[in-house]
């Protein structure tokens, strides 16, 4: 599904990523751990089309097209979906206009009509039962005055319903408590299908408790250094970061 | 009615001819369609003797005139422009003839056409707002239809509204009444050559008690096919009265007068409410700032009644300059005036725009809302008074002023001004200045949305407390016209 190739990036003129590998096959999901400053969400934000991140060399193919040749939106309507560390606020704009609007766009890049404001209506109200998030907050302006759970719980429930083939969650764990990690979790778990797949990209462990990968990669230095199954995530709980940066 | 104005021409000749008011040469030049370019006292009179005026009102206009050539342009607007040379447009010209138009839509300018294909207008209705020849507005509104179960609805009502010549005539009481008692003839140099040279607008008369039955739209007063240059309304909402009132229309038309100065006086008595909505999207010139209209407005509301009400809700995308301050005097006790206001420019427009509310009744209370959108080379002020006079004990003001930035090389400014002269006063003012962010754009693309719709969202999401003081039909068009508006504005 995604195969990234000797990518080199950088940001601001610093070079940030050196030479990262990764092949992810659909139905996996691969968490990406580091340190901080390792390049995690560059990677993230590299894959999603971020304007300021130039990539310098190498390549990214999505289902085997150059995806950095895409436009960020062209990106999002082929199927990938990028879960923000901060989500922003946009006023005025309510969370169902842009939900339709997103919606919309994708049935429009495959030559589908637009869907019915019945049926969207409904696909949402389903939706948002999976994360417990109240219809009546989706009237409101995008991540106008939501808490930082809401915020990512409303990363996930556009996920749901957007229903993505990659999804690329940066950091979505972060600042949630325990009820709403479980939340964001299901959230997760309910796409996890043999065509769709996931990057995790996250500094605890704590998520991978709930939702369970298939490969564990650590980056620092702007490369993977180590890859493994699950147990690498154990195992980087208890000793940290430093054994590999080191190495 | 409006009788046949080519009919009219004889009687004027013959009539001016008798009175011996004019030269020869003058004469020749009212047969034709439009009299030579310049203005001076017998100008005033022809407009007056074509109108078949009574003597109060050339008065009124002779007056204004008078004091018109003592007073100079005013400068102090943040706008640059070419000055107008007065003396070189046309004060009066037949009702426009068909034969100028296009004779097809072929004809026509194809950047106008495929804004009217984008905003969704039928075929007939683009012919007729481009002016194609044989095509009058009741054409397409299907004047039986339309036309007139809405006369006859408002007249079952009571209410009058009809062309201001035609209320001299058929109610001159009233137009005597209130004409000038809220923008004096002398109030500002673009309000005095209107009054000397107006030949076009509404009158609206409300009834005691009467709630208008319908929005009145001046896209539906099918009497009068053209804007005028010099337009005048005059809109009078007797006492517990409402009504709403809707001016000009989303499409842009087609429109070679480049300077409009435009009258538009309100008055609301006790417990009256008038609601003045207005989309104006005027020829705002090309990339480059070439052509476009110059919008010099004065608008300005007398709640004259305790109670009463004036709301101005303002959508301004169009005109090259745009220099307009839609206002309220709060006389009577207790009464309320409210200014919203979406200004957008783009490309080299600029617009000067904002709004007075004169406090003089007790517990007078006012709101003033403001988005100014500036992209590309456009520039945006705001400027606005809130003046609170010796007798407006308890008056309360909120105003609200936010402009949005999108790209660097627009700009935005503001000039709040405030006189309080009553310490019991309340004032609340809040402002800002933002740039759509990056990380919103991101955002927005990062869920499949390309760039230029993602900016109209966001842009369209920062006027959302003004478009919903809108009409609901006006409200979605306005959303539309925003978006075709800001076109070209990234990237």
């Amino acid at each position: 599904m995604l195969e990234i190739n000797n990518l080199h990036a950088r940001v601001d003129d610093k070079e940030i990523l050196k030479g990262l590998n990764l092949a992810i096959r659909p139905g996996e999901v691969h968490a990406i751990m580091g340190p901080n400053g390792a390049g995690k969400s560059t990677l993230s934000n590299v894959i999603a089309g971020r304007e300021g991140y130039d990539v310098t060399s190498g390549e990214i193919l999505f289902e085997n097209q150059d995806l950095l040749a895409l436009e960020p939106e062209t990106r999002a309507c082929e199927g990938i979906f990028l879960g923000f560390q901060y989500p922003v606020e946009i006023p005025g704009v309510s969370n169902m206009t842009l939900l339709k609007a997103a919606m919309n766009a994708r049935r429009k890049h495959r030559g589908q009509d637009e869907i019915p404001p019945g049926d969207f209506l409904a696909w949402v109200r389903d939706r948002a039962k999976l994360v417990k998030i109240d219809p009546k907050m989706l009237s409101r302006g995008v991540n106008e005055g939501f808490s930082g759970g809401e915020k990512k719980r409303n990363e996930i429930l556009q996920m749901l319903i957007l229903e993505p083939r990659l999804m690329i969650l940066d950091e979505t764990d972060s600042g949630l408590d325990i009820d709403a990690l479980k939340v964001v979790s299901d959230g997760i778990n309910a796409l996890r299908s043999p065509e769709r797949s996931t990057v995790l990209v996250t500094h605890y462990q704590r998520l991978l408790d709930y939702v369970q990968p298939d490969f564990v990669h650590v980056l620092a230095r702007g490369r993977i250094v180590k890859s493994g199954g699950p147990e690498l995530a154990k195992e980087l709980e208890e000793k940290g970061y430093g054994w590999l940066e080191a190495a | 009615m409006a009788a046949n104005p080519q009919a009219n021409i004889q009687d004027v000749t013959a009539m001016v001819a008798g009175r011996k008011l004019y030269s020869a040469g003058f004469i020749t030049d009212i047969e034709a369609d439009k009299v030579a370019p310049g203005l001076n006292e017998d100008v005033i009179r022809l407009i007056s003797a074509k109108k078949d005026e009574p003597e109060w009102l050339l008065n009124f206009r002779l007056k204004a005139y008078r004091r018109w050539l003592k007073m100079t342009e005013p400068d102090w607007a943040h706008v640059n422009y070419e000055k107008v040379d007065y003396q070189s447009i046309s004060y009066y010209s037949q009702p426009k003839s068909m034969k100028d138009g296009p004779k097809s839509l072929d004809e026509v300018d194809p950047k106008l056409l495929e804004t009217y294909k984008k905003l969704g207008i039928p075929l007939r209705e683009q012919e007729m707002l481009a002016g194609v020849q044989n095509v009058a507005v009741d054409v397409v509104f299907d004047s039986v239809s339309v036309g007139t179960t809405f006369k006859k609805k408002l007249a079952e009502a009571g209410v009058i509204f009809c062309p201001l010549s035609e209320a001299v005539k058929t109610h001159p009481e009233l137009v005597q009444k209130y004409l000038g008692t809220v923008v004096p003839f002398g109030d500002n140099f673009f309000a005095a050559l209107n009054t000397a040279v107006f030949t076009e607008g509404s009158f609206v008369y409300i009834p005691k008690g009467v709630r208008c039955p319908m929005e009145l739209s001046t896209y539906f007063r099918i009497n009068e096919r053209n804007t005028g240059q010099f337009e005048r309304t005059l809109i009078i909402a007797a006492e517990g009265s409402h009504v709403s009132y809707l001016e000009g229309c989303t499409a842009p038309q087609r429109d070679e007068n480049q300077l409009h100065a435009a009258v538009v006086e309100l008055v609301a008595l006790d417990d009256a409410e008038i609601k003045y909505s207005t989309v104006q999207n005027w020829y705002p010139g090309d990339e480059n700032g070439k052509g476009g209209i110059y919008n010099f407005v004065t608008k300005r509301g007398d709640c004259r009644g305790a109670r009463s009400k004036i709301s101005w809700t303002q959508v301004e995308t169009g005109s090259a300059i745009t220099w307009k301050y839609p206002s309220c005097v709060l006389r009577g006790d207790d009464s309320v005036g409210e200014f919203y206001s979406v200004a957008l420019t783009n490309h080299r427009q600029q617009a000067d725009t904002g709004t007075k509310m004169i406090h003089v009744g007790k517990r007078t209370k006012s709101t003033i809302v403001s988005k100014g959108i500036a992209a590309g080379h456009g520039q945006q002020t705001y400027r606005g008074l809130v003046r609170i006079l010796d007798s407006a004990e308890g008056a309360r003001n909120y105003t609200q002023c936010d402009s949005l930035l999108i790209g660097d090389q627009c700009g935005a400014h503001t000039f709040p001004y405030t006189e309080v002269r009553n310490p019991s006063a309340t004032l609340e003012h809040e402002a800002t200045t933002s740039k759509i962010a990056d990380d919103q754009l991101f955002y927005c693309r990062a869920r499949g949305i390309g760039e230029e719709e993602a900016v109209s969202m966001i842009v369209n999401g920062f006027c959302k407390d003004v478009f919903k003081e809108l009409p609901m039909e006006f409200a979605v068009e306005a959303q539309k016209l925003l978006a075709v508006s800001l076109e070209g504005a990234v990237g």
